[in-house]
């Protein structure tokens, strides 16, 4: 039995300096545990996202990481990350050190961290400027003799957090819609927090296997936390808050605009219990998703 | 009917370019807005392929970002990156990519990463994404670019994703799988590439636009084609399409 609140999992699981990874591409992306990131007041945190988005950039704007590991900096389909860029530009809090993949490339570190192997190959970065600004990217002669191959090193994180939609108490995890790099990259981690929208009894979890994503077996905490990856969504359980990601491209050019949010609904709320609360109703009635059911299989 | 916007043009005549098309990656924003047109009128049998990790969406609906929960219902299959970006495109799937950039120069090479100095950079943009990976293997890549001055330019200042290089078969002997940039369109003008030099060929103006307007937005003189023609203004029926189904908001026609 793993189940615990968001408070302990972070206090025992997330340390100063620890290199975290916060997947989800899009969809799912753990802003529950970010926040209480934030509210815990950890430092130096080397932070690991194919897509910072909003919730690094949050969690840099409150002076969390020195350094970001990451494939896209944006605002997806809005604009830039205007805190990072803050940070990257000015040293606003704190001067921030980039380490920068493709997206393939950072998918390749974690095969890599979860694979347990030196390295992983991809063709990628033939050209590009990437490897001159990145020297962990490297070019190795294929033992075959078909030339040249671009490699990246293992990522393993200290822990990796991954919002889904349910688990049983022992953390075996089922998630549906986009499945980014969460599998790569919690196998790849030294421990892994898993918050769902439910806790489902096991047998709904053994009634459709091929759903689970990741076991109980490598899963160190289970926190319950329904609407935890607001403003981003949870294929069907709510919308996107798209408003929300236009209204963060506002807020956070400011960035004393910036400090007033998080001061409001960061450090100002208890926990995420509250912060749906203060969300209100109307939020959640505009973010109830269309019914679009599979079709049940027999796994019989 | 007659009346039409120079995005609308832009969406038209790369939607035209995707004729008989198979297999699309796509961005947001117009490749979006244009590989849908393509499916309704050049390419009823395309699929619509984005690196969130879904493959064959049909989203009832436009699409806000690359990972909308618009793109999964009723998708064929949702995938992880890693097989997305293993599987469907390394693996040779792809038959065009749609890129976009901030600067882009004579040979299709593109840059989404930096303004200026890396280390000290005077903007700093969003990076790659899968786009380094994507202009290695797709079959084709197709560039939606407004032309300006800003961003056709003499040199970059980052090359994030390789087009043609230096030119003169440089993809080709760096063992690249894909052909590199095909066509690049633009709100003024259609460009193509020079199979020999691998270098940007003005092909088409678009109705209205004269040869000075594309050279005076531009940081280098470009090669104009000796068969250099007028742009095939959009149809009633493309025009329709866009206006009443596609994109009711005008949220792309500015």
């Amino acid at each position: 039995m793993k189940l615990t609140t968001m408070h302990d999992a972070i206090a025992t699981y997330v340390h100063d300096g620890d290199t975290v990874a916060i997947e989800g591409f899009t969809a799912c992306i753990g802003f529950a545990a970010a926040h209480e990131i934030i509210r815990q007041g950890r430092r130096d945190l080397v932070l690991c996202r194919m897509t910072p988005d909003l919730i690094y950039d949050q969690m840099i704007a409150a002076g969390c990481a020195r350094k970001l590991v990451f494939s896209y900096l944006g605002n997806p389909g809005v604009g830039p990350l205007h805190a990072i860029r803050r940070a990257v530009e000015k040293g606003i809090p704190a001067p921030l050190e980039l380490e920068e993949y493709s997206h393939f490339g950072m998918v390749a570190r974690y095969i890599a961290g979860a694979y347990r192997l030196p390295f992983f190959p991809l063709r990628s970065y033939v050209g590009s400027d990437l490897p001159k600004v990145n020297p962990r990217i490297r070019f190795v002669e294929s033992p075959y003799g078909d030339g040249p191959i671009a490699v990246v090193p293992p990522l393993n994180p200290d822990v990796a957090i991954i919002h889904a939609q349910r688990a049983d108490v022992n953390g075996n995890t089922q998630l549906w819609g986009l499945l980014g790099a969460q599998k790569e990259a919690a196998f790849a981690a030294r421990h892994v927090i898993v918050v769902v929208e439910e806790i489902v009894d096991e047998e709904v979890i053994r009634s459709d296997p091929n759903r689970t994503l990741i076991p109980g077996l490598i899963v160190d905490a289970v926190v319950h936390e329904p609407y935890g990856a607001h403003p981003s969504y949870v294929q069907g359980y709510y919308d996107r808050d798209n408003d929300f990601y236009l209204r963060w491209d506002e807020i956070s050019r400011d960035e004393a605009a910036t400090r007033a949010w998080l001061e409001e609904w960061v450090y100002g709320v208890r926990d995420r219990a509250e912060y749906v609360e203060k969300m209100g109703r109307e939020t959640w009635e505009r973010l109830k998703p269309a019914q679009a059911w599979a079709r049940p299989v027999n796994y019989g | 009917m007659n009346d039409y916007t120079p995005s609308e043009m832009m969406i038209v005549a790369a939607a035209r370019a995707l004729a008989g098309v198979r297999t699309v990656f796509v961005g947001v924003g117009l490749p979006n807005i244009a590989c849908n047109l393509a499916r309704r009128t050049v390419a009823p049998d395309l699929e619509l392929v984005y690196e969130s990790g879904v493959y064959g969406a049909q989203p009832a609906r436009l699409p806000l970002s690359i990972g909308d929960p618009a793109l999964i219902t009723g998708a064929l299959s949702v995938c992880s990156m890693a097989d997305l970006f293993g599987l469907y495109l390394q693996g040779g799937r792809i038959d065009v990519a749609f890129l976009g950039g901030a600067q882009i120069d004579r040979y299709g090479n593109l840059n989404t990463t930096v303004i200026g100095d890396y280390a000290h950079p005077k903007v700093r943009l969003p990076g790659s994404g899968g786009a380094c990976e994507i202009a290695i293997h797709a079959r084709q890549v197709f560039i939606i670019m407004r032309l300006s001055r800003r961003s056709f330019v003499e040199r970059l200042d980052f090359l994030t994703s390789p087009g043609h290089l230096g030119g003169s078969g440089e993809r080709e002997r760096l063992g690249m799988p894909g052909r590199g940039p095909q066509v690049v369109v633009t709100d003024k003008c259609v460009f193509q590439f020079d199979s020999g030099t691998g270098e940007m060929v003005l092909v088409s103006l678009h109705p209205g636009v004269r040869l000075e307007d594309v050279r005076a937005e531009m940081g280098w003189d470009p090669r104009v084609s000796p068969d250099l023609t007028e742009t095939e203004p959009p149809t009633p029926e493309e025009l329709r399409l866009l206006r009443e189904e596609l994109d009711p908001l005008g949220v792309y026609r500015s």
